[in-house]
Protein backbone atom coordinates (compact mmCIF):
# COMPACT_ATOMS: atom_id res chain seq x y z
CA UNK A 1 0.00 0.00 0.00
CA UNK A 2 3.27 2.50 -0.73
CA UNK A 3 1.12 4.07 -3.78
CA UNK A 4 -1.28 6.94 -2.82
CA UNK A 5 -4.84 6.11 -3.39
CA UNK A 6 -6.75 9.03 -5.19
CA UNK A 7 -9.76 8.92 -3.25
CA UNK A 8 -11.65 10.96 -5.20
CA UNK A 9 -11.39 8.77 -8.16
CA UNK A 10 -12.24 5.52 -5.35
CA UNK A 11 -15.60 7.55 -4.97
CA UNK A 12 -16.21 8.36 -8.36
CA UNK A 13 -15.12 5.78 -10.45
CA UNK A 14 -17.83 3.65 -9.89
CA UNK A 15 -20.67 5.86 -10.92
CA UNK A 16 -20.29 5.34 -14.32
CA UNK A 17 -16.94 4.25 -16.03
CA UNK A 18 -16.47 1.12 -13.00
CA UNK A 19 -20.07 0.80 -12.13
CA UNK A 20 -20.82 -2.19 -10.52
CA UNK A 21 -24.04 -3.55 -12.08
CA UNK A 22 -23.09 -2.50 -16.20
CA UNK A 23 -19.58 -2.68 -16.28
CA UNK A 24 -18.43 -5.53 -13.03
CA UNK A 25 -21.58 -7.29 -13.53
CA UNK A 26 -22.47 -7.97 -10.24
CA UNK A 27 -25.61 -7.95 -7.92
CA UNK A 28 -27.87 -8.88 -11.06
CA UNK A 29 -30.55 -10.46 -8.89
CA UNK A 30 -31.56 -7.77 -6.72
CA UNK A 31 -32.06 -5.09 -9.69
CA UNK A 32 -34.12 -7.58 -11.46
CA UNK A 33 -36.08 -8.50 -8.38
CA UNK A 34 -36.93 -4.84 -7.19
CA UNK A 35 -37.60 -2.67 -9.70
CA UNK A 36 -41.46 -2.63 -11.11
CA UNK A 37 -41.29 0.20 -8.76
CA UNK A 38 -39.68 3.20 -8.09
CA UNK A 39 -40.29 3.30 -4.41
CA UNK A 40 -38.47 -0.16 -2.87
CA UNK A 41 -35.97 0.36 -6.20
CA UNK A 42 -34.80 3.66 -3.98
CA UNK A 43 -35.23 1.77 -0.69
CA UNK A 44 -32.65 -1.25 -1.88
CA UNK A 45 -30.53 1.49 -3.13
CA UNK A 46 -30.28 2.78 -0.08
CA UNK A 47 -30.09 -0.19 2.03
CA UNK A 48 -27.38 -1.59 -0.14
CA UNK A 49 -25.46 1.94 -0.13
CA UNK A 50 -25.91 1.41 3.92
CA UNK A 51 -24.67 -2.08 4.37
CA UNK A 52 -22.21 -1.57 1.80
CA UNK A 53 -20.29 1.35 3.29
CA UNK A 54 -20.28 -0.30 6.86
CA UNK A 55 -19.50 -3.60 6.19
CA UNK A 56 -16.51 -2.14 3.69
CA UNK A 57 -15.16 -0.19 6.85
CA UNK A 58 -15.46 -3.65 9.74
CA UNK A 59 -13.47 -5.54 7.18
CA UNK A 60 -10.99 -2.97 6.73
CA UNK A 61 -10.49 -2.41 10.17
CA UNK A 62 -10.47 -5.99 11.06
CA UNK A 63 -8.28 -7.01 7.65
CA UNK A 64 -4.78 -7.84 9.28
CA UNK A 65 -6.66 -10.16 11.81
CA UNK A 66 -8.82 -12.67 9.93
CA UNK A 67 -6.91 -15.16 8.88
CA UNK A 68 -7.42 -15.89 4.88
CA UNK A 69 -8.66 -19.68 5.50
CA UNK A 70 -11.58 -18.45 7.38
CA UNK A 71 -12.12 -15.06 5.91
CA UNK A 72 -15.08 -16.05 3.39
CA UNK A 73 -17.15 -16.70 6.78
CA UNK A 74 -16.04 -13.85 8.39
CA UNK A 75 -16.98 -11.39 5.79
CA UNK A 76 -20.71 -13.80 5.22
CA UNK A 77 -21.37 -13.13 9.00
CA UNK A 78 -20.36 -9.15 9.55
CA UNK A 79 -22.53 -8.43 6.43
CA UNK A 80 -25.55 -11.02 7.59
CA UNK A 81 -25.50 -8.67 10.90
CA UNK A 82 -25.44 -5.84 8.99
CA UNK A 83 -28.42 -6.26 6.69
CA UNK A 84 -30.15 -7.96 9.92
CA UNK A 85 -30.38 -4.45 11.45
CA UNK A 86 -31.48 -3.08 8.05
CA UNK A 87 -34.21 -5.50 7.73
CA UNK A 88 -35.67 -5.04 11.12
CA UNK A 89 -35.54 -1.34 10.92
CA UNK A 90 -37.25 -1.59 7.65
CA UNK A 91 -39.55 -3.29 9.05
CA UNK A 92 -40.21 -1.39 12.07
CA UNK A 93 -40.62 2.32 9.76
CA UNK A 94 -41.30 1.11 5.83
CA UNK A 95 -43.65 -1.69 6.83
CA UNK A 96 -45.15 -1.66 3.55
CA UNK A 97 -41.78 -1.66 1.38
CA UNK A 98 -40.13 -4.00 3.47
CA UNK A 99 -42.94 -6.72 2.27
CA UNK A 100 -42.50 -5.73 -1.42
CA UNK A 101 -39.23 -6.47 -0.93
CA UNK A 102 -39.22 -9.52 1.17
CA UNK A 103 -36.52 -11.61 0.56
CA UNK A 104 -34.47 -9.52 -1.54
CA UNK A 105 -33.22 -7.61 1.90
CA UNK A 106 -32.21 -10.67 3.05
CA UNK A 107 -30.49 -11.68 -0.34
CA UNK A 108 -28.22 -8.60 0.00
CA UNK A 109 -25.69 -10.77 1.97
CA UNK A 110 -25.64 -12.47 -1.16
CA UNK A 111 -25.40 -9.67 -3.34
CA UNK A 112 -22.13 -10.41 -5.12
CA UNK A 113 -21.26 -6.82 -5.13
CA UNK A 114 -21.00 -6.90 -1.29
CA UNK A 115 -18.08 -9.99 -1.15
CA UNK A 116 -16.62 -8.78 -4.17
CA UNK A 117 -15.95 -5.17 -2.72
CA UNK A 118 -14.90 -6.59 0.34
CA UNK A 119 -12.38 -9.05 -1.53
CA UNK A 120 -11.01 -6.90 -3.92
CA UNK A 121 -10.60 -3.65 -2.10
CA UNK A 122 -11.90 -3.49 1.77
CA UNK A 123 -9.15 -6.55 2.23
CA UNK A 124 -6.02 -4.48 1.19
CA UNK A 125 -7.17 -0.88 1.92
CA UNK A 126 -7.82 1.49 5.06
CA UNK A 127 -11.43 2.23 6.77
CA UNK A 128 -11.36 6.04 5.28
CA UNK A 129 -11.05 4.85 1.31
CA UNK A 130 -12.92 1.49 1.87
CA UNK A 131 -15.98 4.02 3.46
CA UNK A 132 -15.43 5.99 0.10
CA UNK A 133 -15.50 2.16 -2.06
CA UNK A 134 -18.66 1.20 -0.44
CA UNK A 135 -20.21 4.68 -0.79
CA UNK A 136 -19.56 4.73 -4.14
CA UNK A 137 -19.93 0.88 -5.32
CA UNK A 138 -23.61 1.76 -3.64
CA UNK A 139 -24.47 4.82 -5.48
CA UNK A 140 -23.19 3.19 -8.52
CA UNK A 141 -25.81 0.74 -7.84
CA UNK A 142 -28.51 2.48 -6.66
CA UNK A 143 -28.23 4.40 -9.87
CA UNK A 144 -28.52 1.80 -12.15
CA UNK A 145 -31.58 0.57 -9.68
CA UNK A 146 -33.65 4.18 -10.23
CA UNK A 147 -33.03 4.20 -14.05
CA UNK A 148 -34.64 1.04 -14.02
CA UNK A 149 -36.46 1.65 -12.00
CA UNK A 150 -37.82 4.90 -13.68
CA UNK A 151 -38.51 3.40 -16.88
CA UNK A 152 -40.32 0.55 -15.73
CA UNK A 153 -42.84 2.18 -13.16
CA UNK A 154 -42.94 4.79 -16.05
CA UNK A 155 -44.07 2.48 -18.99
CA UNK A 156 -45.54 -0.20 -17.06
CA UNK A 157 -47.83 1.50 -14.48
CA UNK A 158 -48.28 5.05 -16.00
CA UNK A 159 -47.06 6.65 -12.13
CA UNK A 160 -43.99 7.40 -10.51
CA UNK A 161 -43.68 6.81 -6.74
CA UNK A 162 -47.49 5.97 -7.18
CA UNK A 163 -48.22 9.17 -8.45
CA UNK A 164 -50.18 9.03 -11.58
CA UNK A 165 -47.58 10.98 -14.34
CA UNK A 166 -49.49 9.54 -17.75
CA UNK A 167 -52.79 12.23 -17.69
CA UNK A 168 -55.79 10.92 -18.41
CA UNK A 169 -56.18 12.16 -21.85
CA UNK A 170 -53.45 9.66 -23.04
CA UNK A 171 -55.51 6.97 -21.95
CA UNK A 172 -58.45 8.78 -23.67
CA UNK A 173 -56.73 8.12 -27.09
CA UNK A 174 -56.08 4.85 -26.95
CA UNK A 175 -52.55 4.77 -24.79
CA UNK A 176 -52.41 1.96 -22.81
CA UNK A 177 -49.98 0.87 -20.20
CA UNK A 178 -47.31 -1.85 -20.94
CA UNK A 179 -48.08 -4.68 -18.50
CA UNK A 180 -44.98 -6.84 -20.26
CA UNK A 181 -42.98 -4.24 -18.56
CA UNK A 182 -44.21 -4.92 -14.78
CA UNK A 183 -42.65 -8.65 -15.54
CA UNK A 184 -38.77 -9.13 -14.11
CA UNK A 185 -37.48 -10.86 -17.73
CA UNK A 186 -38.63 -6.69 -19.36
CA UNK A 187 -35.80 -5.35 -16.72
CA UNK A 188 -32.69 -7.52 -18.28
CA UNK A 189 -33.96 -5.29 -21.30
CA UNK A 190 -33.88 -2.08 -20.05
CA UNK A 191 -30.60 -2.92 -18.57
CA UNK A 192 -29.06 -4.03 -21.20
CA UNK A 193 -30.40 -0.88 -23.26
CA UNK A 194 -28.63 0.81 -20.52
CA UNK A 195 -25.41 -1.16 -21.27
CA UNK A 196 -25.74 -0.68 -25.15
CA UNK A 197 -25.71 3.45 -24.23
CA UNK A 198 -22.80 3.39 -22.06
CA UNK A 199 -20.90 1.01 -24.22
CA UNK A 200 -21.52 3.58 -27.20
CA UNK A 201 -20.13 6.49 -24.91
CA UNK A 202 -16.94 4.32 -23.23
CA UNK A 203 -15.42 2.92 -26.07
CA UNK A 204 -12.71 1.05 -24.52
CA UNK A 205 -15.20 -1.12 -22.36
CA UNK A 206 -16.81 -2.30 -25.49
CA UNK A 207 -15.73 -6.00 -25.89
CA UNK B 1 -47.07 -37.79 -5.22
CA UNK B 2 -46.72 -34.63 -3.67
CA UNK B 3 -43.34 -34.22 -3.38
CA UNK B 4 -42.72 -35.52 -6.60
CA UNK B 5 -45.32 -32.51 -7.77
CA UNK B 6 -43.39 -30.42 -6.04
CA UNK B 7 -40.55 -31.24 -7.98
CA UNK B 8 -41.50 -31.03 -10.94
CA UNK B 9 -42.91 -27.69 -10.45
CA UNK B 10 -39.30 -26.21 -8.56
CA UNK B 11 -37.74 -27.43 -12.07
CA UNK B 12 -40.16 -25.30 -14.67
CA UNK B 13 -42.47 -23.72 -13.29
CA UNK B 14 -40.56 -21.91 -10.25
CA UNK B 15 -37.32 -21.95 -11.78
CA UNK B 16 -34.59 -20.12 -10.13
CA UNK B 17 -33.15 -18.13 -12.84
CA UNK B 18 -36.33 -17.72 -15.14
CA UNK B 19 -39.07 -17.21 -12.47
CA UNK B 20 -37.25 -15.62 -9.52
CA UNK B 21 -34.07 -14.50 -10.71
CA UNK B 22 -31.84 -15.72 -8.70
CA UNK B 23 -28.20 -16.83 -8.95
CA UNK B 24 -27.37 -14.49 -11.42
CA UNK B 25 -24.23 -12.88 -11.11
CA UNK B 26 -22.60 -16.22 -11.54
CA UNK B 27 -24.99 -17.41 -14.29
CA UNK B 28 -24.03 -14.66 -16.00
CA UNK B 29 -20.76 -14.92 -15.37
CA UNK B 30 -19.97 -18.50 -15.88
CA UNK B 31 -21.72 -19.05 -18.75
CA UNK B 32 -19.09 -18.96 -21.71
CA UNK B 33 -19.04 -22.53 -22.43
CA UNK B 34 -20.83 -25.27 -21.72
CA UNK B 35 -18.51 -27.38 -19.88
CA UNK B 36 -17.64 -24.84 -17.30
CA UNK B 37 -21.55 -24.07 -17.10
CA UNK B 38 -22.82 -27.57 -16.49
CA UNK B 39 -19.81 -28.00 -13.79
CA UNK B 40 -20.83 -24.95 -11.95
CA UNK B 41 -25.06 -26.35 -12.08
CA UNK B 42 -24.22 -29.70 -11.01
CA UNK B 43 -22.87 -28.22 -7.73
CA UNK B 44 -25.43 -25.25 -7.52
CA UNK B 45 -27.80 -28.80 -7.66
CA UNK B 46 -25.47 -30.13 -4.89
CA UNK B 47 -25.35 -28.02 -2.36
CA UNK B 48 -29.31 -27.18 -2.42
CA UNK B 49 -29.85 -30.73 -2.14
CA UNK B 50 -28.21 -30.42 0.85
CA UNK B 51 -28.66 -26.86 2.52
CA UNK B 52 -32.53 -27.20 2.03
CA UNK B 53 -32.83 -30.23 4.34
CA UNK B 54 -30.44 -28.83 6.92
CA UNK B 55 -31.93 -25.15 7.13
CA UNK B 56 -35.56 -26.73 6.97
CA UNK B 57 -34.77 -28.77 9.85
CA UNK B 58 -33.12 -25.25 12.13
CA UNK B 59 -36.23 -23.35 10.93
CA UNK B 60 -38.52 -26.48 12.37
CA UNK B 61 -36.88 -27.24 15.87
CA UNK B 62 -34.61 -23.86 16.36
CA UNK B 63 -35.87 -20.86 14.59
CA UNK B 64 -39.70 -21.01 14.24
CA UNK B 65 -41.72 -18.90 16.91
CA UNK B 66 -42.18 -21.47 20.07
CA UNK B 67 -39.48 -23.80 17.92
CA UNK B 68 -37.50 -24.40 21.56
CA UNK B 69 -40.32 -26.03 23.05
CA UNK B 70 -38.50 -29.21 23.30
CA UNK B 71 -35.99 -27.86 25.40
CA UNK B 72 -38.84 -27.46 28.51
CA UNK B 73 -41.62 -25.04 28.96
CA UNK B 74 -39.89 -22.30 29.92
CA UNK B 75 -38.26 -22.22 26.24
CA UNK B 76 -41.56 -21.89 24.56
CA UNK B 77 -41.77 -18.75 24.39
CA UNK B 78 -38.49 -17.47 22.47
CA UNK B 79 -38.78 -16.47 19.16
CA UNK B 80 -35.70 -16.73 17.04
CA UNK B 81 -37.24 -16.10 14.18
CA UNK B 82 -35.06 -12.70 14.02
CA UNK B 83 -31.62 -14.89 13.44
CA UNK B 84 -32.55 -16.73 10.33
CA UNK B 85 -30.27 -14.94 8.04
CA UNK B 86 -27.14 -15.70 10.11
CA UNK B 87 -28.12 -19.24 10.38
CA UNK B 88 -29.03 -20.33 6.83
CA UNK B 89 -25.79 -17.96 5.59
CA UNK B 90 -23.48 -19.92 8.20
CA UNK B 91 -25.07 -23.27 7.23
CA UNK B 92 -24.45 -22.77 3.65
CA UNK B 93 -20.77 -21.55 3.78
CA UNK B 94 -19.75 -23.94 6.50
CA UNK B 95 -21.48 -26.46 4.20
CA UNK B 96 -19.40 -25.30 1.06
CA UNK B 97 -16.35 -25.20 2.65
CA UNK B 98 -17.01 -28.53 4.37
CA UNK B 99 -18.35 -29.63 0.91
CA UNK B 100 -14.99 -28.72 -0.50
CA UNK B 101 -12.89 -30.19 1.95
CA UNK B 102 -14.37 -34.09 1.55
CA UNK B 103 -14.56 -33.74 -2.27
CA UNK B 104 -10.80 -32.79 -2.32
CA UNK B 105 -10.00 -35.74 -0.19
CA UNK B 106 -11.77 -38.69 -1.91
CA UNK B 107 -12.28 -37.27 -5.64
CA UNK B 108 -9.30 -35.56 -6.56
CA UNK B 109 -11.22 -35.13 -10.41
CA UNK B 110 -14.15 -34.07 -9.60
CA UNK B 111 -12.48 -31.91 -7.26
CA UNK B 112 -9.92 -30.35 -10.23
CA UNK B 113 -13.36 -30.08 -12.36
CA UNK B 114 -15.40 -28.05 -9.36
CA UNK B 115 -12.43 -26.73 -8.01
CA UNK B 116 -12.74 -23.24 -8.40
CA UNK B 117 -16.65 -23.33 -8.11
CA UNK B 118 -17.21 -24.35 -4.81
CA UNK B 119 -16.27 -21.16 -3.25
CA UNK B 120 -18.55 -19.23 -5.27
CA UNK B 121 -21.32 -21.43 -4.74
CA UNK B 122 -21.22 -19.62 -1.00
CA UNK B 123 -22.29 -16.18 -2.20
CA UNK B 124 -24.86 -17.48 -5.05
CA UNK B 125 -28.18 -15.89 -4.34
CA UNK B 126 -29.85 -18.95 -5.76
CA UNK B 127 -28.90 -21.20 -2.46
CA UNK B 128 -29.68 -18.84 0.22
CA UNK B 129 -32.90 -18.18 -1.97
CA UNK B 130 -33.86 -21.08 -1.95
CA UNK B 131 -33.72 -21.23 2.29
CA UNK B 132 -35.75 -17.84 2.26
CA UNK B 133 -38.39 -19.60 -0.03
CA UNK B 134 -38.55 -22.44 2.48
CA UNK B 135 -38.82 -20.12 5.22
CA UNK B 136 -42.36 -18.78 3.37
CA UNK B 137 -43.38 -22.25 2.81
CA UNK B 138 -42.32 -24.75 5.27
CA UNK B 139 -45.72 -25.14 7.18
CA UNK B 140 -47.23 -27.60 4.93
CA UNK B 141 -43.51 -29.50 3.80
CA UNK B 142 -41.84 -32.27 5.48
CA UNK B 143 -38.02 -33.03 5.40
CA UNK B 144 -38.46 -35.12 1.48
CA UNK B 145 -40.56 -32.23 0.22
CA UNK B 146 -37.53 -29.86 1.32
CA UNK B 147 -35.20 -32.55 -0.49
CA UNK B 148 -37.30 -32.32 -3.68
CA UNK B 149 -37.66 -28.90 -3.90
CA UNK B 150 -34.01 -28.26 -3.12
CA UNK B 151 -33.17 -31.07 -5.94
CA UNK B 152 -35.43 -29.66 -8.32
CA UNK B 153 -34.35 -25.77 -7.96
CA UNK B 154 -30.64 -27.09 -8.55
CA UNK B 155 -31.90 -29.02 -11.44
CA UNK B 156 -33.66 -26.06 -13.12
CA UNK B 157 -30.81 -23.84 -12.37
CA UNK B 158 -28.72 -26.36 -14.14
CA UNK B 159 -31.12 -26.56 -17.12
CA UNK B 160 -30.93 -22.87 -17.43
CA UNK B 161 -27.02 -22.40 -17.38
CA UNK B 162 -26.41 -24.70 -20.07
CA UNK B 163 -29.08 -23.62 -22.06
CA UNK B 164 -27.80 -19.83 -21.91
CA UNK B 165 -23.94 -21.17 -22.64
CA UNK B 166 -24.56 -23.97 -25.64
CA UNK B 167 -26.98 -20.35 -27.05
CA UNK B 168 -23.96 -17.94 -26.07
CA UNK B 169 -21.22 -20.73 -27.81
CA UNK B 170 -23.30 -20.64 -30.93
CA UNK B 171 -23.64 -16.99 -30.73
CA UNK B 172 -20.43 -16.13 -30.92
CA UNK B 173 -19.44 -17.96 -34.06
CA UNK B 174 -22.55 -17.11 -36.28
CA UNK B 175 -23.79 -13.62 -35.38
CA UNK B 176 -23.74 -10.37 -36.39
CA UNK B 177 -24.17 -8.35 -32.85
CA UNK B 178 -23.75 -4.51 -32.58
CA UNK B 179 -20.75 -3.48 -30.88
CA UNK B 180 -21.89 -2.12 -27.92
CA UNK B 181 -24.13 -4.99 -27.46
CA UNK B 182 -21.80 -7.61 -27.13
CA UNK B 183 -20.72 -9.94 -24.43
CA UNK B 184 -22.77 -9.02 -21.59
CA UNK B 185 -25.84 -6.76 -23.22
CA UNK B 186 -26.45 -9.83 -25.53
CA UNK B 187 -26.55 -12.10 -23.15
CA UNK B 188 -28.81 -9.80 -20.84
CA UNK B 189 -31.71 -9.85 -23.62
CA UNK B 190 -31.33 -13.14 -24.47
CA UNK B 191 -32.00 -14.37 -20.73
CA UNK B 192 -34.74 -12.06 -20.61
CA UNK B 193 -36.18 -13.78 -23.58
CA UNK B 194 -35.63 -16.72 -22.37
CA UNK B 195 -37.41 -15.75 -19.46
CA UNK B 196 -40.62 -14.69 -21.28
CA UNK B 197 -40.46 -18.36 -23.13
CA UNK B 198 -40.82 -20.27 -19.55
CA UNK B 199 -43.18 -17.83 -17.97
CA UNK B 200 -45.63 -20.00 -20.42
CA UNK B 201 -45.29 -23.12 -18.03
CA UNK B 202 -47.08 -20.61 -15.09
CA UNK B 203 -50.24 -21.78 -17.02
CA UNK B 204 -49.49 -25.61 -15.83
CA UNK B 205 -51.04 -26.67 -12.49
CA UNK B 206 -49.36 -29.50 -10.64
Amino acid sequence: MAEKINLKSVLFNPFSKNNPVIVQVLGICSVLAVTAKLAPALVMGLSVIAVLAFSNVIISLLRSTIPTSIRIIVQLVIVAGLVVIVDQLLKAYAYDVSKQLSVFIGLIITNCILMGRLEAFAMGNKPWPAFLDGVGNGVGYAIILVITGFFRELLGSGTLFGIQVVPQWCYDHGYSNNGLMILPPMALVVVACIIWAHRSRNKDLQE
Amino acid sequence: MENFNIFIRSIFIDNMVFAYFLGMCSFLAVSKSVKTAFGLGVAVTFMLCITLPINYLLQVYVLQPGALAWLGPDYAGVDLSFLSLIMFIAVIASMTQLVEMVVEKYSPSLYAQLGIFLPLIAVNCAILGGSLFMQQRYDSWTIGTAFCSGAGWGLGWLLAITAIAAIRERLEQYSHIPKPLRGIGITFILTALMGIAFMSFLGIKI
